[in-house]
This record gives C-alpha cells, structure tokens and sequence, in this order.
C-alpha cells in the first residue's frame, strides 16, 4: 500500500510531510523521557517487523501484496508513540534502501500506515476491546479488528491522496470500489497474522505486552481536540485546492452550476486567496501548467492540441534523449581518460 | 515483496556502493540529500501531459551514476520488481482518457497514453534519484544530514540502529524459513497454525536481543549519544552542486526545452 512519488502532487506531498512531522515531533517529544533502554528496543523491534514483512501472504491476481500490519503491532509493543516513530523509521528505510514508496511519498506512507494503526485505531479500538484485563481472546478480537479498520482507513486515505493529485484518471468512486474490498481480503489476512503473534507472545511472555496496556494510553478528548484540529486544517487545505486547481473539480463546478466559475465572496476564501498567493509556489507548479481538461462551454478542445506543437515536441524529446546520452558518454570518456592519466603517471 | 536474499543482497549493494570515493560520494551529504529533494519535487511536479518538457531531467540521474560508479543494472532490477504499483494505476489512464494528444500525420496519440508514460517516467526518475542518494551517501551519511537539519537525535539514532538490526532479522528470519520449509515439505508457506508460533518466537527472540544489545552499549560507555564520527564541512562546492543542479531543474521546469529545441530545427527545416 506504499504511494509512489510519481503518482502525487508537490502540494499533497508537502502537506502529508507537513502533518507527519507535526505528528513525529509530538511523538519525539514524549518519548523523550522515556527510559533509555527503549531506544535499542524500538530499533530492534523496526528491524522486526520489517523481516517479519517478509514472511508474506500476497493476494494473486491483484498486484498488491499483504504486509504484516507493522503499525499496530509496534504501538501494541511500544505504546503509541514510540510505536509511531518506528513505523516511520521502518518505512523511511524502505523508501531509501528499497525504492519502496519515494521519499516525497514519505509523509502520506507514514501517515497512512503509521498515523491510524498508533494514534486513531490502537487508543479507540484496541484498547476499548482489549480494556485494563487482557486475555487471549479479547487481544485476538482486539487485534483483528484494529488491523482491519486501521488497512481500511490507509486505504481510503492513499485514494484521497491520489485523487487529489489528480494524476491518475481513475474516477474516486471507481477507485474507491477497488481500494476498499482489496484492502478489506489484506487487512484480514494481516489481522489474523498479527493477532495470532499478540496471543502467541501474550501466551509465552506476557509481561511483554502487560507492559504496554497498563501504561496510560492517549486521552480520548486529546484525540477529539485533534481530529476538530484536523478537520479545520483539511478544509483549509481542500478549499485551497478547490480554488488553485482549474482542471477537474472547477471543470466538474463548472459543468454543474453552468458558471465559469463560482464567485466566491467569503472572508475565509479571502484570506485563503491571500494565504495562497504567497505561498503560490507550489500550487502552481502542481495544477496550473500542461493542457487539461476541456473547459466546459468553450468550442475548443484541448486547447494546446496541435500537430505542430505534437511534432516540434516529438523531435526536442528525441535530441534531449540524444544530448542526455551524449553527456552521459562525454563523462565516461573524461573518466576514463583521467584513469589512463593516472596509469601512465 | 522481494525476497529475504534480494533484500540482504540489495542492503549491502547499497552499503558497499556508498563506500566508494568519487567525487559524487566525497560531496556534503546535506548537499546531497537537499538536491535529491528539489529533483524529486520539481519531477513530481510537472503537469500530466508534459512528456517532453520532462525529459531532460534524465541527464541528473545519468550524470550521477557515470560519475558516483553506481552500476545500472542492480538498480534497473530493483525498479522492475516494485513497478506493478505504478503501472497498476498508471494503466487505466489509457482506458478513461482517449482524447488524442499528439497527432502526428502518421499516428495519433491519445491523452491517456502520454499520462501513462509521464507517470512511467516520473516513476523511474524519483526511484533512481532515491536509490542514487543512499548509494553515494550512505545511511550514516544521511544521518549526519538529518543532523544538520536539526532532527532530533533520539530520532536519528533509533534509524540508524533500526537499519543495523534489520540485515541482522532478515538473516535470522531466512534460517527461521529455511528451518521451517526443512520441516515441512511441499508446503508454499507457513501453515495458519504456525502464524503466531514462528513469527511470535521471533519477536520474543528479538525482545531478549534488545536487553542484550543495550546491556553491551551500556558496557561501552553509551550515555544517550550514538557518534557518527564528525561531520564535514559545508563547502563553496557542495553549495555550487545544489545551487546549480536546482537552477538546472528550474529552468528544465519553465524552459521545456525539447519544444525549444524542436522548434528551433522545425524552423530551420523550413
């Protein structure tokens, strides 16, 4: 389920990035404190999920493959918010050392594997199910029923994200209806799996895990007065969307309401307008260039669609490609010209 | 997922890369990491259709693996075993958008092919770009820029230790399967009622391992601080690498330079 760099926009990536280190500073923050025997802990128990990633069940025929749910079992292991920066470390390797999800990516993959498992699922879900008296029965539910929901919440999320970005054509709903039932066989699967390791180990060493539940979780008011935090920030940042992006949705307003486009007289679209022209960098380098969509009502269609222009480009690329194989060629033979000046001397 | 030997093959690939000393590995890290940054954005940043105003930023990741000795095959392997992702969502664009695009007397291109490439592309670019840093910098190198940037050391050390440990799990996981598979013949994976067992031991194996490694830091003298050796200084070099690949991929950003460069030979055609 990690996103690709090359199927988001610079606005939905800074603005992933911008909520994760929030998120990653807070964490920091509170741990801390903590002992200092748990740093090694953390790192140990990264390392673990990422090899136990390995032992994988991947769902035929659907190119996308179940992992272990990483997220949950670390904030079950470390608490949230240790559990949170593991995650983030684990992944932010696999970005590096495995091309796995890109480093603009970073902050929607941490979010959407790292954010719901530690900070929504584990406090709202696990634990209410689980409560202060474990068992192996209930930290079996506990588990199932966190991985699943917390698959689907990522899910839904790497739809938004990518919708937003507005670089696939895949309609939301169609995606959705893709995303979601997948997701729904994963989370299964990887819910069994890690609830099966959670009894398993609460069985054997239990004072594993007791350390963790009785250790005080996140208040559930914290939690409502940062999802009111976030659903503020989200219609900000959607509006600001709404009013920088001329293709699909204005295009999509357009064609509803028969308007160009829609007056918009509010004072928060105002200070948004102005918020948004100073910091104009990068909507405008995600959705205002290339041609788009076809303005409704106009006669034209794909305004920049010419054969001189389709041709001039046709050629330009090919002597790009030409020259970047030049260069490349060029800086061999300096290379092995400097080699054979070392020999010789 | 690749498998346990490509993984280990592929981290010390890696490590053994970002050992070597050309000029590319001897540049500031931060440098590095800061430039990789503004290509990975400028390439994601281009528009859906803009296939040729794209292309010459395949000269940063060519110049960088002739001059940083980093093979291309390895890498080129890594992107083929990760691509189903991007070409899962990249594939239907052909289908939903049929619009012709380029039109050329002898073929016509629809829209949905072109955002497919671009997507293609986009794809390779920020894969290279990322597998290139960590293969002239190394994870020790990128902690040192995380450093500079001010990230929290407890952060930064708990990556690199994550980083250590996991070539350590992945070998250890590889005997737990090969035990397993020993055992059990014929069989393409680990049975249901060995979920918890095999995985569970691992992580309660795991668990005494991380008392164990912090009993030896402690043994060594660890009192909070993991040393990474002391970091270079930033010089007038490293500021001219980032400052002039940046200016290079801003100009490739507003320049489209093919459609320059084509139109310019169109017109001398003519």
């Amino acid at each position: 389920m990690h996103m690709a760099d090359a199927l988001i926009s610079p606005a939905v990536g800074a603005g992933m990035w911008a909520a994760t280190t929030g998120i990653a500073l807070y964490s920091i923050k509170k741990v801390q404190y903590m002992e200092n025997h748990k740093v090694p802990l953390m790192a140990v128990m990264g390392a673990f999920v990422f090899a136990a990633q390995m032992i994988n069940f991947s769902i035929p025929g659907t190119g996308s493959s179940g992992h272990l749910g990483g997220g949950l079992l670390l904030a079950i292991l470390l608490g949230p918010y240790a559990g949170f920066l593991t995650m983030a470390s684990v992944l932010i390797i696999q970005a590096l050392f495995f091309a796995d999800g890109g480093l603009l990516a970073l902050g929607c993959n941490i979010f959407n594997l790292g954010f719901y498992s530690c900070f929504i699922i584990y406090p709202l879900i696990y634990r209410l199910i689980v409560n202060k008296k474990p068992s192996t029965a209930r930290l079996f539910t506990g588990t199932l029923i966190a991985a699943v929901i917390g698959l689907q919440l990522g899910a839904f999320s790497v739809v938004l994200e990518t919708v937003v970005s507005g670089r696939t054509e895949l309609p939301f709903s169609t995606f959705v209806m893709l995303m979601q039932p997948i997701h729904l066989a994963i989370g299964i699967v990887e819910g069994l799996v890690t609830a099966s390791i959670v009894a398993f180990v609460w069985q054997a060493r239990p004072e594993i895990i007791e350390h963790t539940s009785s250790a005080r979780g996140i208040s559930v008011s914290r939690i409502l007065a940062a999802f009111a935090l976030a659903a503020i920030l989200t219609g900000g940042v959607l509006s600001w969307f709404a009013s920088t992006r001329p293709d699909g949705l204005e295009w999509s307003i357009a064609k509803i309401s028969g308007q160009e486009q829609l007056e918009s007289n509010g004072t928060i679209h105002k200070v948004l307008a102005a918020v948004q022209a100073k910091v104009a960098f990068l909507p405008d380098y995600s959705f205002k260039n290339s041609p788009e969509l076809p303005a409704a009502g106009h006669g034209q269609q794909w305004p920049a669609v010419n054969g001189g222009t389709s041709f001039a480009g046709l050629i330009g690329g090919i002597m790009t490609l030409l020259l970047a194989g030049l260069a490349g060629i060029s800086i061999m033979y300096i290379k092995k010209l400097r080699k054979a000046k070392v020999f010789v001397e | 997922m690749p498998t346990i030997a490509e993984s280990l093959n592929n981290i010390r690939l890696l490590d053994e890369l970002s050992g070597q000393a050309t000029p590319v590995h001897r540049l500031h890290p931060l440098s590095k990491l800061l430039t990789t940054l503004s290509f990975l954005v400028v390439t994601v940043s281009f528009g859906k259709y803009d296939l040729s105003a794209m292309l010459p930023l395949i000269i940063y990741p060519i110049a960088l693996m002739i001059t940083g000795d980093i093979p291309f095959a390895p890498l080129f392997k890594r992107m083929l075993i990760i691509s189903p992702l991007a070409i899962g969502l990249g594939i239907f664009n052909p289908f939903f958008d049929r619009t012709p695009l380029i039109i050329l007397p002898w073929l016509q291109i629809s829209g949905g092919w072109v955002s497919f490439t671009v997507i293609m592309l986009k794809f390779v670019l920020t894969v290279l770009a990322a597998l290139i840093l960590v293969a002239t910098t190394g994870i020790t190198g990128i902690a040192s820029a995380l450093r500079a940037l001010r990230i929290p050391k407890i952060f930064v050390m708990q990556l690199i230790l994550t980083y250590r440990y996991i070539a350590l799990l992945l070998e250890e996981v590889a005997r737990i399967l090969l035990a397993y598979s020993l055992r059990s013949p014929f069989s393409r994976g680990v049975h249901f009622n060995a979920w918890g067992s095999l995985s569970g031991q691992l992580l309660i194996k795991t668990h005494l391992r991380a008392q164990r490694v912090y009993e030896s830091m402690l043994c060594r003298g660890f009192a909070g601080e993991y040393n990474t050796g002391s970091l270079k200084r930033f010089s007038l070099f490293d500021l001219a690498y980032f400052t002039g690949f940046t200016l290079f991929f801003i100009a490739v950003r507003y320049g489209n330079i093919p459609v320059r460069i084509g139109a310019s030979i169109t017109d001398l055609i003519k």
